[in-house]
C-alpha cells in the first residue's frame, strides 16, 4: 500500500490518477466502515463509493498546499460518516419512490445471507450488538477495533479530543462485552 | 490479541467489493464513429457519455469539461466498453449504458428513441407520445438535444413532423450524413412532406404506415396512398401499424 505522503505528491502531481491510487490504497478501510454504517453489503459499496466521489470534487478545489496537509485516511472517513448521515436525513425527508426501503436509521439486526465476512456465530452477535450501541459509541469502536485506527485518528474522525476518543471506544466496548455475557447466561440459564 | 471480542472485532472488517475502484473513477476511449472518432465515457455500469471528436474538440478540455460538469475522476481505458466499437458501427446490440443521471422522462425518451430501427425516422410527436406524455414534444426535443449518448441512441433517428430534419448535437449535416448512411432516402421524403403526406397506407393490406417503416417501403406503387394524418387514414378504413405505430 501506497503510505499517505506518496499519495499526496500523486494528487497533486494529477488528480485523476492520484485519486485512483487513493481509492485503491483507503478503499478496504472505508469501506469496511461503511460496511458497520448500513443495513445491506450493497449499500455499503453505494455509499462508500459516493464518498470517495464527494472527496474527488472537493480535492477539485484544493490547492497543492491544502492538499499536501491532509491527513487522508481520517479525512476520508469523516467524509463517509457526513455522507451517511446526510442519506439517512434526505431519506426521511423525501421518501423514495423507485422500492428501494430507505437507509434505516441503524444498521439492521439481523445479518443477511449474503455475510460471508461474519459468518462467524460471534461475528453475527457482535455485528448485530454494534448496530445497537449509540453512535458516537458505535463509530468509536468501528474505527478503533475494526478497522484499527490510531486513538488521534479516531479522535480527529469524531471531532474530539483523544480522552474522549479513547472513552466512547471503551464504553462500546464495554458494553459489548456486557450484552454478550448477558446472552450467554441468558442461553445457560 | 488474545481477548476474543477485540478479534472478533477486527474479523468483521472484510477487504473492499474489487468494483469499488471502478465505481468511483470513469474511464475514457477514442475510437472510430460513423463520423469520424468519437470520445467515450464509460463507467462501472455502463457508458456514460459519447461526444463526436470533432464537435467536442480537443481530448483535454473534453476530459476536463466532464470532470467539472459530473464531478467524477476519469482515466485512459484500457479498452473499449464492450459492444461499444461494433454498435458505433452499427452492428450488435451496444454497449450497457449507464443513464442514471437523467430523469425518469428523459430515461423514457431515449428508450423509446433507441427501438427506431436503423434507416427508418420518427416525428418528435411520437416519441412524446410513445413515452407516455403526448403533449411533451419540446421536452422531447430537449431530451434529445442533451442526449448523453447519442450514437448508441439513434437521436439522429427523430425528426420534425413537417419534414424538416430538425436539429441535432453536431449540426443539422451530421444528422443528414447519419441518416442517409442508413439509407433514408430525405429527397423523397421531403417530398412526401411538402406534398402534405405523413402517412403511406397499402390499400391491400388496409394498413397505414410511417414513410420509412420496413411494411410502408414494401408497397407497390399503384396500391400506395399517402394520408395527412392518423384520423384522415383512419376514416379512410385503415389501422396504424403495428410495428412503426404511427
Amino acid at each position: 500500500m501506497a503510505d499517505d505522503e506518496q499519495l499526496r505528491a500523486a494528487l497533486v502531481e494529477d488528480l485523476d490518477a492520484g485519486f485512483e491510487a487513493v481509492v485503491r490504497a483507503h478503499g478496504d478501510v472505508v469501506h469496511a466502515v461503511a460496511r458497520r454504517t448500513v443495513a445491506r453489503p450493497a449499500d455499503a459499496e453505494d455509499l462508500a463509493a459516493e464518498a470517495f466521489l464527494r472527496a474527488y470534487r472537493a480535492l477539485r478545489g484544493y490547492t497543492p498546499v491544502r492538499i499536501a496537509a491532509l491527513s487522508l485516511r481520517p479525512w476520508l472517513l469523516t467524509i463517509l460518516l457526513n455522507t451517511a448521515r446526510n442519506d439517512r436525513r434526505d431519506a426521511a425527508r423525501r421518501p423514495r419512490t423507485d422500492g428501494v426501503a430507505p437507509v434505516p436509521d441503524r444498521p439492521a439486526r439481523t445479518p443477511g445471507p449474503a455475510e460471508h465476512a461474519e459468518s462467524t456465530e460471534l461475528g453475527d452477535r457482535l455485528a448485530t450488538l454494534l448496530a445497537e450501541l449509540p453512535t458516537p459509541q458505535r463509530t468509536a469502536v468501528v474505527l478503533r477495533h475494526v478497522v484499527d485506527l490510531p486513538v488521534a485518528e479516531v479522535a480527529a474522525v469524531l471531532g474530539c479530543g483523544e480522552g474522549t476518543a479513547r472513552s466512547h471506544a471503551k464504553r462500546g466496548l464495554d458494553a459489548l462485552r456486557a450484552r454478550l455475557t448477558a446472552e450467554d447466561s441468558e442461553e445457560t440459564a | 490479541m488474545t481477548d476474543p471480542l477485540l478479534t472478533a472485532l477486527h474479523d468483521l472488517a472484510g477487504p473492499a467489493p474489487a468494483t469499488l475502484a471502478e465505481r468511483v473513477v470513469d474511464t475514457w476511449v477514442r475510437v472510430p464513429g460513423p463520423l469520424g472518432e468519437v470520445y467515450a465515457v464509460a463507467g462501472a455500469r455502463g457508458v456514460r457519455l459519447v461526444r463526436p471528436a470533432a464537435h467536442a474538440g480537443d481530448l483535454d478540455a473534453f476530459l476536463e469539461g466532464y470532470r467539472v460538469r459530473h464531478g467524477r475522476p476519469v482515466r485512459p481505458a484500457p479498452r473499449p466498453p464492450r459492444g461499444l466499437v461494433p454498435a458505433l458501427r452499427g452492428a450488435g446490440p451496444g454497449p450497457d449504458l449507464d443513464l442514471g443521471d437523467l430523469t425518469p422522462f428523459a430515461r423514457e425518451v431515449l428508450a423509446v428513441t433507441a427501438r427506431i430501427p436503423a434507416g427508418q425516422i420518427r416525428p418528435y410527436g411520437w416519441v412524446a407520445r410513445e413515452a407516455g406524455r403526448p403533449r411533451a414534444v419540446r421536452a422531447v426535443g430537449t431530451v434529445l438535444a442533451r442526449n448523453p449518448v447519442p450514437l448508441l441512441v439513434p437521436c439522429h433517428r427523430v425528426v420534425r413532423g413537417d419534414g424538416d430534419v430538425g436539429q441535432y448535437l453536431s449540426g443539422t449535416a451530421d444528422k443528414v450524413a447519419l441518416l442517409e448512411r442508413e439509407g433514408v432516402e430525405l429527397d423523397r421524403l421531403a417530398a412526401l412532406a411538402a406534398a402534405g403526406t405523413r402517412l403511406v397506407g397499402s390499400d391491400t393490406t388496409g394498413v397505414v404506415c410511417f414513410p420509412t417503416c420496413h411494411h410502408a417501403r414494401r408497397i407497390t406503387a399503384a396500391h400506395r396512398h399517402g394520408f395527412a394524418g392518423l384520423d384522415a387514414a383512419r376514416a379512410a378504413g385503415y389501422r396504424p401499424c403495428r410495428d412503426c405505430r404511427p
